[in-house]
């Protein structure tokens, strides 16, 4: 049993899609090695829930553009690349911030400029630009959601800390017991702030890059 | 006046658009190494966000604001979700033939800022003054001071940062926080520091 789930997992491991989300989850996280899209990852990590919408929102813009860019590239031309790449992400932008203000109306209002502000996002541009441009629509899909969620877990480890530390919640709910408050324990309300996002970040990559020299 | 005089302070200290709205921040980690190039692209963003600005609120009042057609005798169209891909459209353009023009007539200038230009097309931070100008319902005046203002308040935080980091070239800094996470903590100082603007009210 144990040989046949072995078995399995390397041949699960040997896969390209594999391979590539392991890359941008780890090795060329885009935002802790590429630093890329840092913009609204220290805008919206105050709480959990608009951290992750904006984290799905960017995946969904990233894998989709990478998709259509790449079913188009062969018809592209190589002068005006950059600007039918942005003509594509915008459009995408524009569906996914009406979807965001249709159904989620006051997540949106939270998130305000930072769902339009994912054109200009570095990620989006680079992906489509660097990978897009020059591999087949699976491959570019299954890249642009691996970009995507390698953004989403940064966004979302960073969130959780300032939400738990900054007020003491997650997702909303007050997590740390009244007796801690009562026994004289503080929220650190600079991590709300806009400075400790910028610190938060600091020394979220310090870890990551710790362990990572370990390994 | 007074209004405006707030809006201008704001706009530089306060509310930074780099320091508080977190704008822009790929171009000023890559090129706040040196304080010469920080400087050249600090004056770039400056003139470009002050012209752009305005021009974007033209654009969205008279032809993409709810009722805004009115006067092409269209008063129910509302097109405000055309703004992302007009707005990003306006900026390139006009830094396409701000390039040009400085070119022709100022090539000194070009040699300075040339290089900068073609970057803040994607400087985020362009694109969301004119979408903040959008969301706080400005009026003409006062969008013309927010553009000029956010330029200088991204500039200052540029230079601040370009000479700090010159201070810290020596520095002995852990291995792991080296390069970005250093730039990134150095940062939430800096902001720290023009936070201490929010007591001052005009």
């Amino acid at each position: 049993m144990n040989g046949v789930v072995a078995k399995s997992l390397a041949t699960v491991k040997r896969t390209v899609a594999y391979k590539e989300i392991v890359k941008a989850f780890w090795k060329a996280n885009p935002i802790s090695k590429q630093i890329l899209g840092i913009c609204s990852a220290l805008a919206v990590t105050v709480q959990m829930q608009t951290a992750l919408v904006m984290g799905v929102a960017l995946t969904l813009v990233v894998a989709c553009s990478n998709l259509i860019v790449s079913l188009l590239r062969a018809s592209i031309p190589r002068n005006i690349r950059i600007i039918v790449q942005v003509a594509v992400i915008a459009t995408l932008v524009i569906i996914a911030d009406e979807l965001l203000k249709a159904f989620m109306y006051e997540v949106s209002r939270q998130l305000s400029v930072f769902v339009g502000l994912i054109i200009t996002n570095c990620i989006v541009l680079g992906r489509t630009e660097a990978y897009a441009m020059n591999n087949p629509p699976g491959r570019a899909f299954l890249d642009g959601l691996a970009n995507g969620l390698g953004y989403a877990s940064v966004l979302v480890g960073v969130a959780f800390l300032r939400e738990l530390f900054g007020s003491g919640r997650i997702f909303g709910v007050p997590v740390i017991p009244e007796a801690f408050y009562q026994a004289g324990y503080v929220n650190n309300g600079l991590l709300v702030l806009a400075p400790g996002a910028f610190i938060m970040i600091g020394l979220f990559v310090w870890l990551e890059h710790t362990l990572l020299e370990k390994k | 006046m007074e209004n405006l005089i707030s809006i201008g302070v704001n706009s530089i200290f306060v509310g930074n658009i780099l320091l508080s709205y977190f704008l822009g921040m790929c171009s000023f980690l890559a090129v706040s190494r040196n304080l010469k190039t920080a400087a050249g692209l600090g004056v770039a963003v400056i003139f470009v966000m002050a012209l752009t600005t305005p021009v974007n609120w033209l654009i969205y009042t008279f032809l993409l604001a709810p009722g805004a057609l009115a006067w092409a005798g269209l008063p129910e169209i509302n097109l405000s979700f055309l703004k992302l891909i007009l707005f990003i459209a306006q900026i390139a353009a006009i830094v396409q033939v701000l390039e040009m023009v400085i070119d022709r007539f100022s090539p000194a200038l070009y040699t300075g800022l040339g290089v900068y230009l073609p970057l803040i097309t994607v400087n985020c931070a362009i694109l969301g003054a004119s979408l903040f100008m959008v969301e706080r319902s400005y009026n003409f005046p006062e969008t013309l001071v927010y553009g000029a203002g956010s330029g200088i308040g991204w500039c200052l935080a540029i230079l601040a940062m370009a000479a700090i980091q010159k201070k810290l070239r020596y520095a002995d800094v852990p291995t792991g926080l080296q390069g970005f996470g250093q730039s990134m903590i150095v940062t939430g100082l800096i902001a720290i520091g023009f936070m201490l603007f929010a007591g001052v009210s005009v």
